[in-house]
């Protein structure tokens, strides 16, 4: 047994989408308290990763389990799943006209209270800590109230799908190519929000393409996904090869 | 015998029991005629194309209440807004409920229309506004020839009403079927303003087909808005024949709520007889079951630089059925006008249907029209956005419906019905997300 507690943990997961073998026994182990940042090529599994660990209902795992705190959550529906701790930021984040930002994040922490056997956040601390969370990320009030990712810039849908990580206090978040569409700017807050939200008793897994991310939330592994496996695992430094070199010599590594 | 021979031949028992020696008379027996000429809308009536009232027809409706019934206003208060300071006129199976009503005539007439029609200190405005908006067809020829009871609302010049005014009709099935016949006249002289609410409520499980005629006159720079809560059992049937007739710089406002019911069909005609004039066509429509709501729309833009904006919202659970019939009348003089019409629809299951048609006739060149349509499904990339985020389906499926909804119900100028309406939705959705959106 390791002295560190396992936060998630994959095992040989193979995952299919419209009969379509995406994952082909991945491995993943994720202790609290670690940063592990995903990289690979484009199809390579990256986002599929995401949104089976989620709770996606249109990926069908076919074999491995994926736990959580021990516990396997292969049979969770997605919200049952955000309950115990899973949070995913949105690649594309999607717009929902008509809730605001303020009501769905009352709503999500609420739902989540609920099925903890808690009561509903009084409204006071609820307004405090939607404060406390949009000046970590830099928000102006005056977004909050605006219809949920409705016309929100690039920059905007990242910083609120962090926003919302931050409200929520997930065990485990992924996020999903957080990276793409930020300017350096906006890269900046968001890093920094991720970096003040990480602790030791969460984890955070960043899946990215490009290295540029890394240089603000450093990460304390690095793994190639590469068609449905985890390929190859190391340090920072790897992330840093990559970034050099590209994804073709993992390509004729895996044909060798 | 069929309803129709019945109810013409039911008129001179009808006549017996009310005044026949006043005007009134007159124009209820040009009615009964026209009524026999014109009948029942069928389904060969384009209009009524997707609408058949043949299941109601065959019940066998009694057609006058031949006894009394009480209700306690505990038993009934949840239909009330009863944290609105308003003035309520209230029916019981068609006759007046004086104590479950809060009426007035000081400054401003809020009163009945059995009392209008009859007595001669409101013969001035009945002979000037009565039965003078509302177009003659089978339907509203059978409320005329029938018409002796419903709400009588009368506004002075330079008057706004102190109170929203609360119209309840409730039916309690003393018959097997009742049939009711509302008659409603608004009149909004020039620099007025005033707000109604009506509802429409059964209270058993029998038949009630419910004919209702509204008149509502607009004078200049007047402002009405009208509210409609149709959240009736599905034993109740309802065909609202609405008529507004407006004035130069006036606003009129009609926000119909459509969330139950047999059969709803509403007939919601605006004229404009002036310049400057807005007018407001806004629908919120929610039904399972079998229901089935049709909302047939008329704006007739007569004069030049005015407005109308139609925002129709409709989901459809289960086998409901839903119709939009939205036409637009831009007559050659009516330049530099602005007419908006939109009607979005959600189908919750594969088994709901709705049938939307846009008309526009255009007569005039220098005009800004547009009308569109949409029927789709719940977005399930959202629904996973949402579930991820910790909500449950059920609840992150009302939470969209709330949202789709949600730019019609902000128009809501109530604060105290916006909840109220908020509340139906919510106990519809069998949700409660504890906040208003």
């Amino acid at each position: 047994m390791s002295k560190y507690k396992s936060m998630l943990e994959i095992k040989d997961l193979h995952a299919s989408v419209e009969d379509k073998e995406i994952l082909k026994g991945l491995n993943l182990k994720v202790n609290a308290g670690e940063v592990h940042a995903i990289m690979g090529p484009n199809g390579a599994g990256k986002s599929t990763l995401a949104s089976v660990v989620s709770g996606k209902e249109e990926y069908e795992v076919t074999s491995g389990t994926i736990l959580l705190d021990g516990e396997d959550i292969e049979e969770l529906a997605a919200e049952e799943r955000a309950h115990k701790g899973i949070f995913l930021s949105f690649q594309y984040p999607v717009e929902i006209p008509g809730v605001s930002v303020t009501n769905f994040m009352k709503t999500a922490i609420n739902e989540t209270r609920k099925a903890r056997g808690l009561e509903e956040m009084p409204a006071r601390d609820m307004l405090k800590k939607i404060k406390e969370k949009s000046e970590l990320l830099e928000i102006d009030s005056k977004f909050l109230s605006r219809s949920l990712n409705e016309g929100f810039s690039g920059g905007e849908k990242k910083r609120n799908e962090i926003f919302q990580m931050a409200m929520l206090e997930p065990k485990v978040a992924i996020l999903d190519e957080t990276d793409s569409g930020l300017d350096i700017d906006a890269l900046r807050i968001v890093a920094n929000g991720v970096n003040k939200l990480k602790g030791k008793d969460n984890a955070v897994i960043v899946i990215t393409h490009y290295q540029r991310l890394l240089d603000y939330i450093v990460p304390d592994f690095v793994h190639v996904l590469y068609d449905g496996k985890i390929v190859k695992s190391g340090t920072k430094d790897l992330a840093l090869e990559l970034e050099e070199k590209g994804y073709d010599w993992i390509k004729e590594e895996q044909k060798a | 015998m069929e309803l129709k021979e019945k109810l013409v031949s039911s008129f001179l028992a009808f006549e017996a029991e009310v005044d026949t020696t006043n005007d009134i008379h007159d124009i209820r027996t040009e009615a009964i005629k026209s009524f026999e000429k014109y009948g029942f809308p069928t389904k060969k009536l384009e209009a009524w194309k997707y609408t058949s009232l043949n299941s109601v027809l065959k019940n066998d409706f009694s057609l006058f209440p031949k006894k009394e019934a009480v209700i306690e206003f505990k038993d009934v208060k949840q239909y009330f807004i009863s944290d609105l300071d308003s003035y309520k006129i209230v029916f019981i199976d068609g006759v007046y409920s004086s104590h479950l009503s809060g009426t007035t005539h000081d400054k401003i007439d809020v009163c009945l229309m059995s009392s209008a029609l009859t007595q001669d200190r409101f013969k001035a405005v009945i002979d000037v506004y009565y039965n003078k908006i509302a177009k003659e067809d089978g339907l509203v020829s059978l409320n005329t020839a029938y018409a002796r009871e419903g709400a009588y609302i009368y506004i002075p010049k330079n008057t706004a009403a102190d109170k929203p005014i609360q119209i309840i009709h409730f039916a309690t099935g003393l018959e097997q079927a009742s049939m009711l016949q509302p008659r409603n006249l608004i009149v909004a002289e020039d620099n007025t303003e005033v707000t109604i609410i009506e509802r429409h409520q059964n209270l058993s499980d029998k038949k009630v087909f419910t004919n209702s005629v509204t008149e509502i006159y607009t004078g200049k720079n007047a402002h009405v808005d009208y509210y409609k809560i149709q959240n009736d059992t599905d034993t109740a049937t309802l065909i609202d024949n609405t008529f507004a007739e407006q004035h130069s710089n006036s606003l009129c406002s009609v926000h119909t709520f459509a969330f139950g019911g047999e059969i709803t069909r509403n007939n919601l005609n605006f004229f404009q007889k002036g310049q400057g004039i807005d007018s407001i066509l806004n629908g919120v429509t929610i039904l399972e079951g079998k229901a089935h709501v049709d909302h047939n729309t008329l704006v007739e833009h007569q004069q030049p630089n005015c407005e109308s904006h139609q925002d129709y919202k409709g989901i459809f659970d289960e086998k409901s059925t839903g119709v939009f019939n939205g036409k637009i009348i831009v007559d050659q003089e009516a330049q530099k006008t602005n007419a908006f019409q939109s009607n979005n629809n959600i189908l919750l299951s594969d088994k709901a249907t709705v049938n939307s048609k846009p008309q526009l006739e255009i007569f005039a060149d220098d005009v800004k029209c547009s009308h569109g349509c949409t029927i789709g499904q719940l977005d399930e990339s959202a629904l996973f956005y949402m579930r991820s985020r910790g909500i449950a389906p059920k609840e992150a499926k009302a939470l969209l419906m709330y949202a789709f909804a949600n730019n019609v119900l902000e128009t809501v100028k109530v604060p105290q019905l916006k909840t109220r309406i908020n509340k139906i939705i919510a106990k519809k959705l069998g949700v409660n997300l504890g906040f208003d959106l």
